[in-house]
């Protein structure tokens, strides 16, 4: 009954979970049913309606997919959170309760380059329009503020190089321009960063990479800072006009601080239809169970990988924030002390042909486009997750085509060293 | 009272201890908060009085209205306001003049009042501001889960089968209590700039 906040691995196992009332099964069943029945037809008008808690359809909320909710919110210190069908889902969920045709955002350049191209082509034919920024340079986004802003959107550790962004820099430009801070925690996980103490006001993930942790469930989630006051400017009607679908409710002022959570599950997820499968959700809540375990090892992994590969003679250049050495490793120390994340790039002296050599040489590590996986994977962004960017816009955002970019696994740590050697020798 | 964030004892106290609930500006419109929070707490066991004297004649899930609060004719408990912060100290003076005065006084959501709050707490009542009795009760219970919503507490017991009209246990463990430090903090910041 005491106030007293648990830790981070406590809510890892505990947060949202609870014996199941009928059964007493302690693990979370699977509800995998499209449907629940209602009690009367009261009750079931007052589900439709907002006007009780209760489960209606699998597309709306699922109780298996309702603890992942609440789990990954306690783990980020949210209010509320949404999961999806993927990251992609979450992404076009968030805008989707913020743009309005011929609105814009704001958008870092250093992302994963699945993000820049939804951003780019697909959200442009909603109207949405995309300003780029670079992380590095805070300006930039200041000097990208219009009228017509409504969201900046930015990764905490960033894709593909794993360089960290000046979050609290941005939350600060987000701030002065009345529109809410959008984070993309996937590669650092509430485990390494949590964006909301640094002044983001919406968190997105691809629960497919470390969160789930294990490569085996496709799943996106969206978490309220319950920080970010939408009637501020009326520039968020989806948020403060009432809702003709639901007979004039207005969202902020019937749920609060967790009004954004609700607006994109009442007003996102059921009309787009982006639903995550109860059987992913449970997947990925046994994942996020040892979070906190495999994050250690991640870590300590890949900085002993990048130590490796920065003292080989083939290596030209290893992107790794948690290199005393690396032009991150100031804001990896204040944002993530407990490590700098298992993704990261580096670039042979044999360039283009070495990398692809590489990759092709190596035993252990994998040769797909995944990342956050217990195993080791390997990619070359080049010619892949980033092939539909133009070659300037590939080296902005860090996959110039002599740059490999890993993602350190669980594994035993000499092993990976031993074929990434016998690799870069063959 | 730290009016900024409040320890769920203190909530849950009240939520344990009262059993009668005016409700000051409950709307018999089906879309408004104020009908929402009424209908949640009318199906928990609590027993709910609507007062509104723009609505008398009428009756709220059979419920009558009354017109103020001393047309109740009998004490309650709590007196839960639905009225805009400059709407309250009227609303609070007329609760202290009751021949039994209510032992809370509970603001809704987005509505605060300092002053108010200092005057009624001076005659030993307990105020709540700028929260949502059904959205607190839903949180304690865990019941608000089913939404997403982190109810900031954890149980390793296994819960009664939910039926209809039962009061839910609200004594799970907290942990941080209320809501999270960053919404309040925002909370706290839009507070002080209005």
């Amino acid at each position: 009954m005491t106030d007293r906040l648990p830790g981070f691995s406590t809510l890892a196992v505990h947060a949202g979970a609870q014996p199941d009332p009928t059964t007493g099964a302690r693990v979370t069943p699977i509800y995998q049913t499209t449907s629940f029945v209602f009690n009367d037809a009261d009750h079931a008008a007052s589900l439709f309606g907002l006007q009780a808690f209760g489960n209606i359809y699998t597309r709306i909320g699922n109780p298996t997919t309702a603890v992942l909710e609440e789990r990954v919110a306690a783990l980020e210190g949210g209010t509320a959170a949404l999961a999806v069908a993927s990251g992609h889902a979450a992404q076009v969920v968030v805008l989707q309760q913020l743009m309005m045709p011929g609105d814009e955002f704001i958008a870092a350049r250093k992302l994963y380059g699945g993000s820049i191209n939804q951003f780019t082509h697909a959200f442009k034919s909603f109207g949405w329009n995309v300003a780029w920024a670079d992380p590095d340079d805070i300006a930039s986004f200041e000097r990208a503020v219009t009228p017509r802003t409504k969201a900046i959107f930015i990764e905490s550790i960033a894709n593909p190089a794993g360089s960290i962004t000046d979050i609290e820099a941005i939350a600060e430009v987000a701030r002065k321009a009345g529109v809410p801070l959008i984070v993309d925690n996937t590669l650092a996980t509430p485990y390494l960063i949590r964006p909301i103490d640094h002044g983001a006001d919406i968190v997105v993930h691809s629960l497919t990479k470390f969160l789930g942790g294990h490569g085996n469930s496709l799943g996106g989630i969206i978490v309220d800072g319950g920080t970010f006051d939408w009637s501020k400017g009326n520039k968020y009607p989806m948020l403060t006009e009432p809702r003709p679908e639901y007979h004039g409710i207005k969202i902020q002022e019937t749920f609060g601080n967790f009004a954004f959570a609700i607006a994109c599950r009442v007003l996102g997820l059921r009309d787009l239809g982006p639903a995550i499968s109860p059987f992913n959700a449970f997947m990925i809540l046994t994942g996020i169970e040892t979070l906190p375990l495999r994050m250690q090892k991640h870590c300590e992994n890949a900085k002993a990988v990048a130590e490796f590969l920065a003292g080989h003679s083939a290596v030209a250049a290893v992107n790794y924030a948690g290199l005393a050495s690396d032009k991150y490793n100031k804001l990896a120390r204040k944002y993530a002390p407990k490590g700098a994340g298992a993704v990261f790039t580096f670039s042979l002296r044999g360039g283009y042909d070495a990398g692809v050599n590489l990759v092709s040489n190596l035993k252990l590590f994998s040769h797909l486009a995944n990342v956050g996986d217990t195993r080791s994977l390997v990619i070359h962004p080049a010619s892949t997750t980033h092939s539909q960017l133009d070659d300037a816009a590939k080296v902005k955002s860090g996959a110039a085509p002599d740059v490999v970019r890993l993602s350190i696994g669980i594994e035993d740590k000499d092993d990976l060293i031993a074929d990434l050697e016998q690799a870069l020798s063959a | 009272m730290n009016h900024d964030n409040y320890d769920d004892n203190y909530i849950r106290s009240i939520l344990n201890g009262v059993k009668s609930i005016a409700m000051v500006g409950a709307s018999p419109v089906n879309v408004r908060p104020s009908y929402f929070a009424f209908k949640y707490l009318a199906q928990r066991g609590y027993d709910m009085i609507p007062v509104n004297p723009g609505h008398v004649g009428k009756s709220l899930l059979g419920k009558p209205f009354v017109a103020s609060l001393s047309e109740i004719g009998r004490s309650v408990d709590m007196i839960d306001i639905f009225r805009n912060s400059s709407h309250i100290m009227p609303v609070v003076d007329e609760a202290l003049e009751l021949p039994t005065p209510p032992k809370v006084i509970w603001l809704q959501l987005g509505a605060r009042d300092d002053a108010a709050a200092a005057k009624a707490e001076a005659a030993g009542i307990k105020v709540v501001m700028n929260r949502c009795p059904k959205i607190e009760y839903g949180r304690l219970s865990s019941e608000i889960s089913w939404m997403g919503v982190n109810s900031r507490t954890l149980s390793s017991k296994r819960a009664p089968v939910p039926t209809q009209g039962m009061r839910l246990s609200l004594n799970r463990t907290s942990v941080g209590g209320g809501a999270t430090s960053a919404s309040d903090r925002a909370a706290k910041n839009k507070n002080e700039l209005t």
